[in-house]
């Protein structure tokens, strides 16, 4: 076994949509949270080999595409300092700002970096003593334990000149935000497989059992997925509200134990405000004051003011599952990822990008 | 940047006064660096899920045989429902961007 080339054998997929097929009597609204589960459905051409019943609805669980514009502004405004040498991922580069993106602020002049890890950017700080090096750490539950362990290392290794720009997001708290909509029509869940790895799987059972809802935790593969969304179906069908683990190969109920402490060490939990959703409280991380020295807000004295939306991007509705990607009028004319009004339209993991990008896939296969 | 893949460890190493576990891992021939901190207790030859430099998670084998067993398991414990649904109506065709993915 690799685990991953075995996930994608078409003859099992196969079964697994014929037993989805034979299964499902009556439509169902189904939201998997995770924008990689999102792209993964989109790339392999899942969402049109489902049945009509099987209404697949894109959740908020793209870190890129939550990161508030006030944020992305501050990034920016630390990667225009002169000592400072900003490093981020990759998919941040294109994130619009309300003027600038960063990848802009980069050619411009600034000392941006795209770095695969966060821990790259403990070293780069360590060879660059003069400097100050930032981490623009975003992400979910998953990504925590890197920005965690970022700054323990920077600790242990001596390493002062390094902080991080957190906006860490927590997947519960926007299930219930989605869920609490007056206008949500969501039936069912696939949990992120994982954020489940980390986090575990106890933080779910209170959610089914206030909105008697059914989760499934899924993996990414196309296998995972559609084994997770026939569990699902079948609970729906049977008129079951149950928390099941499809993905057990890598989420055991308990999680991480080691991750979740190096995340209780560095953050503690605030409210966040979230680009397309507003506020949501308890729904974010934020680097505790014992940390308080590699903080870059503290840090830099940052001042996180709330910056107008583009109005014109209904990334909120998508991400509450109200509207689809190509239900914008924009989509593919005004925004388009060279050219995005909205962060869902850059992210690999974005909704809108997936649909994008593999629009020639949805039609074919649709055809 | 939310992707984790799962790569097999190659060889173990400790940094600074050994405050620090790393391991070369190889994804499909590519070896990477990754920091064992979060799975401490992972060994050269497990497979472990990484994501953006840190493992976070060792594969359980057993549980990774699953998901190909669950069909035949629900066959054995569950009644078909009744549904006009003929088996075989999707082609093999239409499956082929499953194929397009192999990495």
């Amino acid at each position: 076994m690799k685990y991953l080339s075995e996930y994608r054998d078409p003859d099992v997929a196969k079964k697994y949509l014929e037993e989805i097929h034979r299964t499902v009597t009556q439509p169902w609204t189904i939201m998997e949270v995770c924008g990689g589960q999102t792209h993964s459905l989109v790339r392999n051409g899942i969402l049109n080999l489902l049945p009509d019943e099987v209404n697949m609805v894109h959740g908020p669980g793209c870190p890129v595409c939550v990161t508030s514009l006030s944020i992305i502004d501050k990034a920016i405004h630390l990667a225009e300092q002169d000592n400072v040498i900003l490093c981020s991922f990759g998919d941040m580069m294109r994130v619009p700002g309300s003027g600038r993106n960063l990848q802009e602020t980069k050619a411009a002049g600034a000392d941006v970096r795209i770095l695969y890890s966060p821990l790259e950017a403990v070293n780069l700080a360590a060879q660059n003593p003069d400097k100050e090096v930032v981490f623009f750490a975003v992400g979910f539950e998953t990504t925590a334990p890197a920005n965690a362990l970022s700054v323990i290392h920077a600790e242990r290794r001596g390493v002062t000149n390094y902080s991080i720009l957190s906006n860490h997001v927590l997947v519960p708290p926007a299930i219930k935000a989605v869920m609490d909509d007056p206008e949500c029509r969501i039936q069912a869940f696939l949990a992120a497989g994982h954020v489940c790895t980390i986090m575990g799987t106890s933080e779910y059972h209170p959610l089914v059992a206030q909105y008697q809802i059914p989760m499934v935790v899924t993996g990414f593969e196309p296998l995972d997925l559609l084994q997770g969304i026939l569990m699902v179906v079948k609970q729906l069908e049977k008129g079951e509200a149950r928390l099941e683990n499809q993905y057990s190969r890598m989420v055991k109920a308990t999680g991480n134990q080691a991750a979740i402490s190096a995340i209780e060490q560095v953050f503690e939990i605030t409210d966040l405000i979230w680009r397309g959703l507003s506020e949501i409280p308890d729904s974010g991380l934020k680097v505790r004051p014992a940390y308080a020295r590699f903080d870059a807000i503290r840090k830099f004295g940052i001042n996180l003011s709330p910056v107008p939306e583009n109005a014109e991007c209904i990334s909120g509705s998508i991400m509450k599952g109200l509207a689809k990607p190509h239900d914008c009028p924009n989509f593919g004319t005004k925004c388009k990822p060279e050219r995005p009004l909205g962060a869902p339209m850059v992210s690999s993991e974005g909704a809108c990008a997936a649909y994008y990008h593999f629009r020639a896939v949805l039609e074919e296969v649709a055809a | 940047m939310c992707l984790a893949i799962p790569g097999k460890i190659k060889s173990i190493r400790h940094e600074y006064d050994g405050q620090i576990k790393m391991a070369k891992i190889s994804f499909g021939g590519i070896l990477k660096d990754a920091t064992l901190d979060m799975v401490p207790q992972a060994e050269v030859g497990d497979y472990v899920l990484v994501h953006v430099g840190v493992a976070i998670s060792i594969v359980d084998e057993e549980e990774a045989k699953q998901v190909f067993k669950y069909l035949e398991e629900i066959g054995e414990t569950d009644e078909l429902t009744e549904s006009e649904y003929v088996p075989g109506q999707i082609e093999r065709g239409e499956l082929r961007n499953l194929l397009k993915n192999e990495s």
